[in-house]
């Protein structure tokens, strides 16, 4: 008993420590600065509905996109030891795609929308299979992979805009991407629950997060011990691709138009930076999809922090390398090494003025 | 009496044959535009053209492919060129001196390779988050020194930028019957030196030996004595600089500031490298080979430029499609010699 409460506060919650110390650290910082950053007020939308409001909701809310790709590149990292930079660019080829099939419909209907979002999907795996397929089967290293569609991904999404921001309004694409009637709590949100439990069920009645592991520990050991190590990789860039086309969805809904050189810009940095915060190793191996999600909201919420503030969007990017440095720092195991010898030394020190004291 | 007329001549390296390999095509590439599409191409100012818009390209990806050939990636190489090029703008607009300009640039980019190099090489931090983080900083900096773009009016530096070396027998008559010289502008002697620097540093120098040696495998380096922390970090110091030494140069071509300058430079920098044969899981490539990268990769926007492909989307289509094609073939051909290898 005394042995686990002790391995808990040495580090034993694991490589949930950087991503809970950071939060940790964030609301003690805002609770200082203004404690009213943590009100949630209710208020009525410009429909009439009535909709929570305030920055957690924004934080929340506003993660959405990263949480969500954040879990696909968590599968992607473990299994191929390397990160898909090209999800930005696909995320603007699926909303492409969802915008350009609902345009040819003549009504946007709930039939409609699904169709679209099915469409988009397709594309989008159809692009992370071409990922998946340099990765294991070509054995090329996933950045480099994938630098190819982040070089032309955005050109493509332009080329089917016909080289135009198309716009769509419809009921059905504001509750997407905001509120829909009658419940307060953001979509997004909502569809962010939704695929952490599908994970979480696709985790428990499939051996995918297992075999996902060993993988990533080592392909040819996994391949000897009769995983399909090529498939894995193919399945994870796969699934990475359904994500993205979520992820493209919501980003098209919110704003409701596609503008494919702003749509989830620098989102791919972001998201590996998520999966690194949330202690994942991205060499891959062992993973904890619960880490990358709270990695998401931490940086989220230095975001809004910052923008309270009153740091201007485009300065922001400097505050949040210096936090994300000073994170990286403390979670690096030199430091930790380091930290931890200098608390046994001084341990024995207090131990031997004791023993002194005593006689 | 020679010795060696019985003895097969030694195979190509894996760096010597993708470094071929990219030449070929090159040449190959420029032969036909010049056959197909004449025009600009015929003329050597086009060459010259290319080398002058991206001398600074050049010099960043010098950097990236030591970093790479080590093993490592430096992803700020882009952003930290756009905040030389502002704080020099600012600082010679606010009454600075050309030579201080220059040891500012200087220091930026030592700065950069400094803290990222140490935090790399002795904490132990994956490098594409470092770096990731450098360029966010970089990027940010760059913003909170000026959104506006800045133009240099420095009477001394307009002096150095305006500067070119003019070679009259490479140039071609204009419509109006003058001859207009070929022009060279400093930068790409810049340039060029860095790429005899660099080739001798790589080739004949302990130091660039211990990169190849370190990429190749780390814990056979280790086991040959080499200080790997050491090289690492000396790795990316080098490519800080380099970096530094890019963003004078950028400057020296536009002769402003801008938030947006270098967007994008280092996946250009990453996809030219690739296309010159280094390999992102190190131990493998070449300097002379990333010089032909880059032109590769310039000569195929030039190209897709005067084919007439004018909507906006094809430049970076073709790019792609051409970086898949090179990055496959280099799997194919590497993938065939691992196999003869074993057999």
């Amino acid at each position: 008993m005394k042995n686990q409460t002790k391995k808990v506060f040495s580090g034993g919650l694991g490589q949930l420590t950087i991503p809970l110390v950071a939060i940790a650290l964030l609301v003690i910082f805002n609770l200082f600065r203004d404690p009213s950053f943590f009100s949630i007020g209710i208020m009525h939308n410009n429909d009439g509905n009535i909709v929570l409001s305030g920055n957690l909701i924004s934080i929340i809310n506003g993660a959405s996109e990263l949480a969500i790709l954040a879990m696909g590149m968590t599968l992607v990292t473990a299994a191929c030891g390397g990160q898909d930079i090209s999800v930005g660019a696909a995320a603007a080829i699926a909303g492409s795609v969802f915008v350009k099939i609902l345009k040819s419909m003549p009504s946007i209907t709930g039939g409609t929308v699904v169709l679209a979002f099915i469409s988009a999907c397709i594309v989008a795996m159809l692009f992370g299979t071409f990922n998946g397929t340099l990765v294991a089967v070509f054995k090329i290293q996933p950045m480099i992979a994938t630098l190819i569609l982040y070089t032309c991904g955005r050109s493509i999404a332009y080329w089917i805009n016909g080289g135009a921001t198309p716009t769509v309004s419809s009921p059905i694409i504001s509750g997407i991407g905001s509120f829909i009637p009658g419940i307060p709590i953001p979509t997004p949100v909502l569809i962010v629950v939704l695929a952490a439990i599908l994970f979480r069920l696709l985790f428990h009645f499939t051996s995918l997060e297992l075999f996902t592991q060993s993988v990533g520990i080592n392909g040819s050991a996994a391949r000897l011990n009769g995983i399909n190590s090529t498939f894995i990789k193919l399945l994870s860039f796969i699934i990475l691709g359904i994500c993205v086309a979520i992820a493209g969805t919501i980003g098209v809904s919110r704003l409701g138009l596609i503008n494919h050189e702003t749509l989830l810009l620098d989102v791919e940095m972001d998201t590996i930076l998520a999966v690194a915060i949330g202690g994942n190793n991205l060499g891959g191996g062992k993973f904890k999809i619960g880490g990358s999600i709270l990695g998401a909201y931490v940086i989220q919420m230095l975001t809004i922090t910052l923008y309270a503030m009153k740091v201007s969007s485009t300065d922001v990017k400097a505050y949040k390398a210096i936090v994300i440095i000073l994170l990286v720092v403390i979670g690096s195991p030199v430091v930790k090494a380091r930290v931890s010898k200098l608390m046994s030394q001084l341990r024995t020190a207090k131990a031997e003025n004791l023993t002194k004291g005593a006689q | 009496m020679k010795k060696n007329t019985n003895v097969q001549r030694e195979p190509l390296t894996d760096t010597q044959l993708l470094m071929t390999i990219t030449i070929c095509i090159f040449i190959g590439m420029y032969l036909l535009a010049m056959l197909f599409l004449g025009g600009g191409f015929l003329h050597a100012q086009q060459i010259f053209d290319m080398l002058n818009d991206n001398a600074s390209l050049i010099i960043v990806t010098f950097g990236l492919t030591i970093v790479m050939i080590g093993g490592g990636i430096d992803i700020s190489v882009g952003a930290v060129t756009s905040l030389v090029v502002m704080s020099c703008v600012l600082y010679l607009n606010n009454g600075g001196n050309l030579f201080v300009s220059v040891l500012l640039a200087l220091g930026i980019g030592l700065a950069f390779g400094v803290v990222q190099g140490f935090l790399i090489s002795y904490l132990e931090i994956q490098p594409f988050i470092v770096t990731l983080a450098g360029m966010f900083f970089a990027r940010g900096m760059t913003t909170i020194l000026s959104v506006n773009p800045q133009k240099v009016d420095h009477e001394g530096f307009a002096r150095l930028r305006d500067s070119k070396i003019e070679i009259p027998w490479l140039g071609y008559v204009a419509k109006n019957g003058n001859l207009v010289p070929a022009r060279i502008e400093l930068g790409v002697i810049v340039a060029l030196l860095c790429l005899v620097f660099i080739f001798i540093l790589l080739k004949y120098l302990r130091l660039g030996r211990d990169f190849y040696a370190m990429g190749g495998n780390q814990m056979s380096a280790l086991m040959l004595g080499i200080n790997v922390k050491r090289t690492r970090f000396l790795s990316y110091l080098i490519s800080g600089l380099l970096s530094g030494i890019s963003g004078y140069v950028f400057m020296m071509h536009t002769g402003a500031g801008n938030a947006t300058n270098a967007a994008g430079m280092e996946m250009n920098a990453i996809a030219s490298s690739i296309i010159g044969g280094t390999l992102l899981t190190g131990g493998v490539g070449n300097v002379i080979g990333s010089f032909f990268g880059t032109m590769t990769l310039t000569t195929i926007k030039k190209i897709v430029v005067s084919s007439g492909l004018n909507d906006p989307w094809w430049q970076s289509i073709t790019t792609g499609g051409m970086l898949c094609f090179f990055i496959l073939l280099q799997s194919v051909v590497l993938g065939q010699r691992a196999k003869k290898k074993s057999a």
